[in-house]
């Protein structure tokens, strides 16, 4: 099992095969609520890529002392204060991107990908490999966060990270940035993408 | 042996779908002569690039997905033609192919093509537009008569706002601002009374709607006869409520349904932010469509109610 994986693997894992947003649609209360720019879905991409690698880090390496009874506690002790890191960091250098992404920085603490790596991964697995593992999914979901961010930007306001890229004549789609709009871009891109990946792999078993 | 299957209703008539939304396409024709006499030639463009996109929107989709091209079924032009008769009479033509290839390809054919589809796909699309393009859906002009080009229009409010300000004869012969195929209640009432001839559909669903409308407008002290004359009610009543693929099967479920139309349209009309509120109205009551057949269910014949779940 993922024991046997090289580290590539499980980074390619996290991008590709189960991309946390695409693929297992978790985390997706953040996905839907910061995408209405491309720097935002990189923004909150990157900061809880940095909560999932030191996250599964410290619990892969204190995954053999703490007592299976309070183990979500303990995994979220550990989210927290890396999150609290980040949102200091963020609060001092980026004010920007703090006040875009606001309430949803705090609450990475209970993203489910998180939580879910921790679990699923860090909580059996050597260090390294979890270090691997948080960076496959973090990347995996800021790529996902940034391409939902680009197009609902680019339909919603004719830019992309606010380079204008349609004419003046342009008249932004207002339904997209807003909830609803985000739903439906969720949905539509999570179809075409399942409906790619089923293409391709039946071409696979054509070719077998 | 051919045994066909089908889900219930087993009901059989002779009228096919491409007949029915031949009688629907049919049934529009006043609304739209209403529309070209009031809005000029302009409107008609609309009105034409508004079918034109739907069905290309349907058939470019199911040739993508090779599907069968189901074009030759009139629903697609049902839903542009619907679609464009609810559109402001300056609506520029983009807006409106937008508008119609939304409705085809998200809300009709992504959810599995004609009777698949949980909303009524021209007014999932008007609300899209609606807020998307919040200025340009909620701009009205008197009418400027049919030899105008939509340019040096009177911009005005919608009707509803001060219902005291046109007369009922204006109102029912369409002579009011409004979207195209809204304002001449005459033609819609033509179309109406045709569909019924035709038996394309039944009485029930609009007389309610406009009944529980007039009822609910008079209670929360509205002029009752104005509110049903003025916006798109009466369109929406005949035209639009009664899509077959999202109401209820049975007439029981269709007066629920119809009841709930009526009064959404009055309590958003009288305390909400828009002053129309027909759209949402149908697009709310069709999301409770499913939730109103399960609770109409006609009992199979010879099964009995099931027992309550007993302990354990």
């Amino acid at each position: 099992m993922a024991k046997n994986k090289s580290l590539g693997a499980i980074i390619k894992n996290g991008l590709l095969d189960e991309n946390p947003t695409f693929r297992l649609v978790l985390g997706t209360c953040p996905t839907l609520a910061v995408t209405t720019s491309a720097i935002n879905g990189v923004g909150m991409g990157l900061a809880a890529t940095f909560v999932l690698v030191f996250s599964n880090l410290v619990i892969s390496l204190l995954r053999n002392l703490i007592p299976d009874n309070v183990r979500i506690p303990s995994f979220i002790v550990v989210i927290s204060t890396f999150v609290t890191m980040v949102e200091m960091f963020m609060h001092a250098y980026l004010p920007d991107l703090f006040e875009a992404l606001g309430l949803f920085i705090p609450l990475i603490v209970v993203n489910c990908i998180i939580l879910a790596r921790a679990e699923a991964f860090a909580s059996k697995n050597g260090p390294i490999a979890s270090i691997c593992d948080g960076l496959g999914m973090g990347l995996g979901f800021t790529a996902a966060l940034t391409l939902i961010g680009s197009i609902r930007e680019l339909i919603g306001n004719g830019s992309v990270f606010g380079f204008r890229i349609m004419t003046a004549g342009y008249e932004p789609m207002l339904l997209i940035l807003m909830p609803a709009g985000g739903f439906l871009m969720f949905g539509l891109i999570l179809g075409a993408i399942n409906a790619i990946t089923a293409k391709a792999s039946e071409k696979k078993e054509g070719t077998d | 042996m051919n045994l066909h299957l089908a889900s219930a209703p087993h009901a059989h008539s002779n009228q096919s779908t491409p007949v029915l939304m031949r009688n629907v396409l049919i049934a529009l024709i006043p609304c739209v002569a209403a529309g070209t006499y009031y809005f000029g030639w302009y409107a008609l463009l609309i009105l034409a690039a508004s079918t034109a996109s739907a069905i290309l929107a349907e058939f470019a989709w199911q040739k993508l997905t090779k599907q069968k091209v189901r074009i030759n079924d009139c629903s697609a032009a049902v839903t542009g033609l619907i679609l464009g008769l609810n559109m402001p009479p300056q609506s520029p033509v983009w807006l409106v192919c937008v508008g119609s290839a939304f409705a085809i390809i998200v809300v009709k054919c992504l959810f599995g093509g004609l009777g698949d589809n949980f909303m009524n796909p021209a007014m999932a699309a008007r609300a899209v537009l609606l807020a998307s393009w919040p200025v340009r859906m909620t701009s009205w002009v008197m009418p400027t008569g049919i030899n105008s080009f939509g340019v040096d229009a009177v911009s005005s409010a919608t009707p509803l706002t001060n219902l005291a300000s046109y007369t009922y004869k204006d109102m029912f012969l369409g002579n009011i601002p409004g979207t195209i195929g809204e304002t001449c209640k005459a033609a819609i009432l033509l179309g109406f009374i045709f569909l019924l001839i035709t038996k394309t559909i039944s009485w029930h669903i609009p007389v309610t709607v406009v009944a529980t409308t007039f009822v609910c407008s008079w209670l929360f002290g509205k002029d009752p006869v104005g509110s049903i004359l003025a916006g798109g009610l009466l369109f929406g009543a005949v035209f639009m409520a009664t899509d077959y693929v999202t109401n209820p099967m049975t007439i029981f479920g269709q007066i629920i349904y119809s009841v709930g139309i009526g009064l959404m349209v009055a309590i958003i009309r009288n305390f909400g932010n828009y002053p129309e509120g027909i759209t949402y109205a149908i697009l709310l009551m069709n999301i409770a469509t499913p939730l109103i057949d399960r609770f109409t269910k006609r009992r199979v014949y010879g099964h009995r109610k099931e027992a309550k779940k007993q302990n354990g």
